[in-house]
């Protein structure tokens, strides 16, 4: 009897500009494998299906066990971690591709520095005054710590991006993970003092008012993070806002 | 003089905690980091962070907390450092508080704190069970407002390749290497901070991240810098069996009333639900009725091995113990423990809120690591204006979190190394800052020469590499090395096999000259940087299997069979203390202990004669060159260590 294996598809691309290709790795099965495990073993004898010896595949990861947010990638059409992405649970051949609403830096890493820059519009941050010893925080009612607490898993994996047909390559739009840390310190007791400031950039072009309400956000991600809730609060205090702002002009 | 500014190397708790303190004080930080910091392996811590706010009404306090530390560590630690962490516990906890994490709250609102290995406190507060993530991002966030303020700067993917020297070998800044470009350059600092972590990868597996390699921390070892307690490895308990990872489960499982147990019978197959409660060996529980599922890390690893190799009770005649939470209600598992029985869950596929986790101990941390040195004060605390605080033994060159040696001895308690990361991260801050201002040249006045030379150093250095053609795979290479140590520097460590396995690692050392550079391609290639690592985590597991071999002594997570000191099990500590006192005093009634007990105690102190001092390691001829070193044991007398 044939040994039992695991078939892999991988589209490459050597560097920013240049075209991407299709290679097939096979790989003896071992139980409890997932998407990473074999890329290590790929690498260790990084030998394509025809007997090709190439390069080995370049991704990103880190934690192997979903909090790092790292090892994103396009599994058999749908995105996700890669590291919990288990062999015995998908069809083969597995097929795996770089996300593609973020430039690809080779092969299936790519170059998410936009979220992160996003964060900083929205000033996703507690505004303290020091480092120094201020005493204990707030209280906090345990159902407010609940709510907090799943947004701030948000690992910045850029899952939401990739599912949302409103965040392309070519636009600007915010995507719902900042929108969702927006919500997160505008909730917090100290972090809301700044609501304001965290409402404008959600308010001027890329921000909340293109969400197309696809809801795809919500089901790509990978910690469960409500983000449609989220995006359906802040609308309400972008509106707010927006009144605010009208009535502020006014007098 | 020029404008000055610190380099931090690394950007998890410890050296996001450095850089915003030291950007406080107005100081310019370049942040350098391997991956977007957010990234960083501690998020893979779950359960907590330690610190002594007694919410719970215990009478916890930091003293109390101080001596859990230091008797965990089985009295390795220094001292002063320890103390002055556990005084700060409070703080670190209500300022991560103020800066936004999402911890857990009683019904009153305050924050609500749970059980950890090695105290009988509730001293660990908890954002669910992914503590450590939810830290990282308030560090990360803080910096990247620190960022748009214009103080920090910012280069993720980049590897720091060495420190760089001036003539009095002072450190004047870092060689950067640009894992996109390829590029190598110099970057000047007045000082440079390595907070790069531990490394857990010489193991090959182990509960770390693929960054854990520990290369940072032996670059500076092989310039010349001094390293400690290389044998020091902590081997978690708990965690879950894998061929890529061995994923962390949580002390917190057991913290939150998780139980222990192995079928009475061996060979017993059936289901484990299936098997009565007076079928199932809780040896934990019976074996230390005191501290029961939450002995220290060091014992709960020792007694697991015990039970599989040495009884051979392992679950279905295999490494493996039960982990069982399923006494609990899933609402209550959820809310407290739902991050890591998801992870459970998904890379298992069994719920473990319904079925017992099958679990099996793995490397997890490391309390050696680059020497650091500290100035204390003369009620034992620190100094935190000292530029000494946290100096390796190259001047200018600090280092801080698991990436330094001093603070958890022979065996780290539980959630004890978020504080001690966010703890010396903090605390060095006004004593590196004092450092700068007060070098006699800044950095940028230095003739560039001095860059240059470095700069083309590891240039060459890296020529070299990619143009390596040998039959070896470094992947597979590196692959060899883990099992090697997994084998043989593990848990319970004999002299006849640590021998063998430095002569091995000796060969691996020749045969990394015989490795293929895989890629050559220019744009984001790792695997140069990856052979050069590799070629790091051999020194580091000489490192580590020297000072295993060498240390002929049974000290907290270095457990060497042949040199148990035996404990009689009716000795208590405080016999100990009597005996001490009344030596302390001048005269011994030996009469007053039993001959058995007299003589353990005779045992006790000759052993911590020779061996209550902290190994040091420094490169010389190519191999590691062991000494050393008194610690300051002042503050708490060291005594036998006892937990049932």
């Amino acid at each position: 009897m044939a040994e039992k294996t695991i078939t892999i598809q991988i589209k490459r691309q050597d560097s920013r500009d240049s075209s991407s290709y299709w290679q097939t790795f096979e790989i003896p099965y071992k139980p409890n494998s997932n998407v990473i495990s074999c890329l290590m073993d790929i690498r260790r004898n990084p030998v394509t299906k025809e007997g090709k010896q190439v390069p080995p595949v370049i991704w990103e990861c880190n934690c192997l066990e979903e909090v790092c947010g790292a090892c994103t990638m396009v599994i058999n059409g749908r995105v996700r971690q890669s590291c919990s992405a288990l062999i015995d649970t998908l069809a083969q051949p597995v097929r795996l591709q770089p996300m593609s609403k973020f430039p690809v830096v080779r092969d299936l890493a790519v170059d998410r520095s936009r979220m992160f820059e996003n964060l900083k519009k929205v000033k996703a941050w507690m505004q303290v005054d020091g480092y120094h010893d201020l005493g204990p925080g707030a209280k906090v009612p345990e159902t407010n710590q609940g709510i907090a607490y799943k947004l701030s898993e948000c690992m910045t994996c850029g899952c939401c991006m990739e599912a949302c047909p409103q965040f392309s390559l070519n636009n600007n739009f915010i995507g719902a993970a900042p929108i969702s840390q927006a919500r997160l310190f505008n909730m917090n007791p100290v972090g809301k003092f700044i609501a304001e400031q965290r409402l404008q950039p959600l308010m001027e072009a890329g921000g909340i008012g293109d969400c197309g309400n696809a809801q795809n956000c919500v089901e790509a991600c990978p910690k469960s993070i409500p983000l449609t809730e989220s995006i359906a609060e802040m609308s309400k205090q972008v509106s707010v806002q927006m009144f605010k702002n009208i009535f502020q002009k006014r007098s | 003089m020029s404008k000055q500014r610190v380099i931090v190397i690394g950007g998890g708790l410890a050296g996001l905690a450095a850089t915003m303190k030291i950007a406080e004080q107005g100081m310019q930080v370049l942040l350098v980091s391997f991956l977007p910091v957010k990234r960083s392996h501690s998020v893979c811590a779950q359960g907590g962070i330690n610190g002594a706010v007694n919410i719970k009404g215990e009478g916890d306090s930091p003293d109390i907390h101080f001596y859990d530390t230091v008797k965990g560590g089985d009295f390795l630690g220094h001292q002063p450092l320890c103390k002055d962490m556990c005084y700060n516990g409070p703080f670190v906890i209500h300022l991560m508080d103020r800066l936004g994490v999402t911890f857990n709250r009683t019904p009153e609102g305050n924050l609500d704190f749970r059980r950890f290995g090695g105290t009988l406190h509730h001293r660990t507060a908890f954002a669910g069970a992914t503590t450590g993530q939810q830290l990282l991002y308030a560090l990360d966030e803080q910096v990247r407002r620190l960022e748009v303020e214009g103080i920090v700067e910012k280069m993720e993917w980049h590897e720091y390749l060495g420190a760089i020297l001036n003539d009095e070998g002072r450190c004047v800044g870092a060689v950067i290497h640009n894992l996109r470009s390829g590029e190598i350059v110099s970057e000047r600092g007045d000082a440079v901070v390595l907070a790069t972590g531990g490394p857990g990868l010489v193991y090959g597996r182990s509960t770390n991240s693929a960054v854990c390699t520990g290369t940072a921390t032996t670059s500076a070892y092989l310039q010349g810098a001094k390293y400690g307690n290389g044998e020091f490895i902590q081997i978690h308990p708990s965690a879950i069996p894998g061929h890529d990872k061995l994923r962390l489960m949580s002390e917190s499982a057991r913290g939150e009333g998780g139980r222990v147990w192995v079928p009475r019978k061996p060979g017993d197959n059936r289901p484990p639900k299936q098997i009565p409660d007076n079928e199932r060996y809780y040896f934990l529980e019976e074996r230390y009725p005191l501290f029961g599922n939450l002995v220290p890390r060091d014992v709960g690893s020792r007694e697991i091995y015990d039970v599989c190799i040495n009884g051979g009770l392992g679950v279905g005649g295999e490494n493996k113990v039960y982990l069982d939470l399923t006494h609990h209600s899933r609402e209550h598992l959820n809310r407290r423990l739902g991050g890591i029985l998801e992870i459970y869950e998904k890379f298992t596929g069994v719920d473990p809120r319904e079925n017992p986790m099958e679990i099996f101990p793995a490397v997890h941390y490391s309390m050696g690591g680059i020497w650091t040195d500290y100035e204390r004060t003369e009620e034992g605390l620190i100094n935190h204006e000292s530029p000494r605080n946290q100096s390796t033994s190259l001047t200018g060159l600090y280092a801080a979190g698991e990436a330094d040696y001093q603070y958890h001895g022979a065996n780290r308690l539980g959630a004890n190394s978020l504080l001690s990361c966010i703890y010396t991260g903090l605390m060095m801050g006004p004593g590196v800052v004092n450092y700068v201002k007060n070098v006699d040249q800044a950095a940028e006045d230095i003739p560039s020469s001095v860059f240059e030379k470095a700069v083309q150093e590891k240039k060459e250095r890296f020529d070299q590499i990619k143009a390596m053609k040998g039959k070896e795979n470094p992947y597979a290479l590196h692959h060899e090395l883990g099992e090697l140590m997994i084998a043989n520097v593990l848990i319970v460590r004999e002299n006849d096999k640590l021998e063998k396995t430095l002569d091995v690692i000796n060969e691996y050392e020749e045969r990394w000259n015989n490795v293929e550079c895989v890629d050559t391609q220019v744009w984001t290639n790792p695997v140069p940087s990856y052979i050069n690592q590799l070629y790091n985590m051999i020194q580091l597991s000489k490192i580590i299997t020297k000072g295993a071999m060498l240390r002929n002594e049974f000290r907290g997570a270095h457990y060497k069979p042949e040199f148990d000191l035996n404990q009689p099990k009716d000795f208590k500590p405080e016999t100990y203390l009597e005996y001490y006192e009344q030596k302390q005093n001048g005269k011994v009634n030996e009469d007053s202990f039993t001959p058995e007990h007299m003589e353990y105690m005779k045992r006790f102190e000759a052993n911590n004669d020779k061996w209550l001092k902290s190994s040091i390691a420094q490169f010389k001829n190519g191999q590691p060159d062991i000494t050393y070193e008194e610690v300051d044991t002042s503050l708490v007398t060291p005594r036998p260590r006892k937990y049932d």
